[in-house]
Order: C-alpha cells, then structure tokens, then sequence
C-alpha cells in the first residue's frame, strides 16, 4: 500500500526486538526485587511505559514507601502526556477512539509517528510500532518474569540495564535548553538527599529541580519595546 | 499500602496521563512555562534515577564498580551515537563479564 509500510515494518520491528530483551530484563528485575509473576506482567501489560516501571520496582526494592514508588513513577510518566499534542496532530480527532489510543502514546511510538512524511503514513507509524512494541514488551516481561527466580540475575550484570537505559533515555534529551544544569542540579539534590530522606524520596525531589528550572522565561523580555 | 494497590493506581496514573495528553486542548499544554517544565521534568528524573541507581546503597553512599564501568562503557556508546540496543547490551555484558573474571 504504502511505499513507506516496509521501512517502517522494519523499524518497528527492531524497536520491538529491544523492547522485547529490555522486558525480559525488566521481568527478571522484577520479579527479583520481591513482585509476583502475575504483578510484574500486570505492570508491563497495564502501566506500559518502561522508564516509570523500572522507577517503581527500583523505589519499592531500594525499601521506598508506595508513595515514593508511585510519585517516581508518575513524575517520569507525565512526559507521555505531552506527546499528545504531537500525537493528535498526526492521528486527527479522536474521538472515543482516544480511549484506547492513548494507552499507546509513549516515547517509541511518538517518535515514530512524527517522523513520517503524511498523517496517513505516520498514522500507520504509530500503530506498527504500539502493537509490536506491546506485543514484544509484555511477552518478554513475562519471559524475564518466568526465568527471572532461576537465574542469577547479579552474574548476568542485569542491574546495570536501568542505569544504562535511564541514561540513554536522558541523552537526547540533554540537548533541551538548560538541560545539562538541570540534569546537574537533580544528581546534586538527589544524591544530598541519599542519606538524609527514605529511600525514593531524593528522586521525586528531583522534580523540583525540572520545575524551577522550567520557571524563568528562556529569554530577557525586551523591556523596551513593552508596554 | 499493598503492592497490588500500588501497581494498579500506578498503571490508573499512567493511562490517565496518556489520555489527559490526547484530550486536554493543545493550548494547555503548549503554554511555554508548562513546556519547559514539562520537558524538563524527565531530564531531572532520568538523572535522580541514574545517580541512586549508581551510588545509593540503601540511604548510604557506595558504588558497584562492575556496575559502574559498565554504564560507563553504556556511556562511550552513547558519545558514539550508537542504537539503544546495543548501548543497552553492553552495559549488561561489560558488567557481567567483569563480574566473571573479578
């Protein structure tokens, strides 16, 4: 149908690879840090949105209140709401379709939407990428989750996978404007707070560095020409 | 609260931020002070996350060294500019081999 379908098949279907080997990860840790097999797969089949999971279980297995767990999570799933402006633009009104379409609506399948020449391409963009990616996620997390007691998940050096992965999450983003200060700032508020506040806590303090950051105008007003 | 409780007002929390996101009017969230936060917001978080990851120890400072050198060599491959995939799989291979042979 559409000349672009095959390339972007393809790029679905690597997103979905990595998707799939970082569910088993996912599954594994989880499953690990004291969740069931069925929390852990209800986690990646309903929450959907892999940097806000691995904050959670992190949080609760670093000995985190729930409400630390949950603050984490939320304040790192907030970014999904934003990729709705771009999102609507590219899939139109939705109407009650939206519904379901915005349990899709995360960073893999916003990028990819985007990227396309048309809405129409764009459109089919977004959903290859959501249901592979959905697919592949959730079957891992489950692989990860069924394997994850019967393997020594220290000797396969699986807790260097968050790290490595909030890290290149964060990489693109370090282009934004003032964004090195606030990554900065958030290691320096985070790792004060390590000792001094319960575990999870010195994360979501982290936020407040993203607020006050965000805060100030990016440029002087010309006062000037004000009036 | 119980752990069920927790997992599912997260995911309820996600999904309702994912529809806010589909449904609020463009001009609210496209308001410039909101953005920047916005954007902002998960550099902050990212970052808490990799620091705790790499140096908290339970409310005390320490570091895995294996751990440490192979995010490290995540972060080489990401000056590199290579694919997630691969930034990923080293990071985990360089740790547990390190781990192996130490």
């Amino acid at each position: 149908m559409l000349p672009e379908q095959a390339a972007i098949r393809r790029a679905a279907a690597g997103i979905g690879l990595y998707a799939g080997a970082f569910g088993v990860t996912f599954g594994a840790v989880s499953t690990t840090s004291g969740l069931s097999l069925t929390q852990t797969v209800a986690m990646s089949a309903l929450m959907f949105t892999g940097a806000s999971q691995f904050a959670l279980v992190g949080v609760l297995a670093a000995g985190g209140t729930p409400f630390a767990g949950l603050s984490a999570a939320l304040l790192l799933g907030l970014r999904n709401a934003f990729y709705g402006v771009p999102v609507t633009q590219v899939l139109g009104q939705l109407g009650v379709r939206r519904l379901w379409t915005a349990h899709f609506v995360i960073d893999e399948t916003t990028a990819m939407a985007v990227a396309q020449p048309s809405p129409r391409v764009g459109r089919y963009a977004f959903w290859a990428t959501g249901v592979t990616l959905y697919a592949l996620w959730t079957l891992g997390t489950l692989a990860g989750a069924l394997v994850g007691g019967g393997i020594d998940t220290h000797a396969l050096g699986l807790d260097a996978a968050a790290p490595a992965i909030f890290l290149a999450l964060l990489w693109p983003q370090l282009s934004r404007h003032r964004a090195p200060a606030v990554a900065f700032g958030a290691v320096l508020v985070t790792l004060v707070l390590v000792p001094l506040v319960p575990a999870g806590l010195p994360i979501v303090a982290a936020a407040i560095v993203a607020i006050v950051g965000g805060l100030p105008p990016t440029r002087a007003r010309p006062t000037v020409e004000e009036t | 609260m119980s752990l069920w409780v927790t997992i599912l007002a997260a995911s309820l929390g996600c999904y309702g931020l994912k529809l806010a996101g589909v449904s609020l009017p463009a001009s609210v969230l496209n308001h410039p002070r909101v953005q920047r936060a916005a954007g902002l917001l998960p550099v902050a978080m990212l970052s808490a996350l990799v620091a705790t990851a790499l140096f908290d120890a339970d409310g005390r400072y320490a570091a895995d060294w294996d751990r440490l050198f192979g995010v490290g060599v995540a972060a080489v491959a990401l000056v590199l500019g290579r694919s997630l995939v691969v930034v990923f799989g080293l990071a985990i291979a360089t740790t547990a081999v390190l781990r192996l042979v130490t």
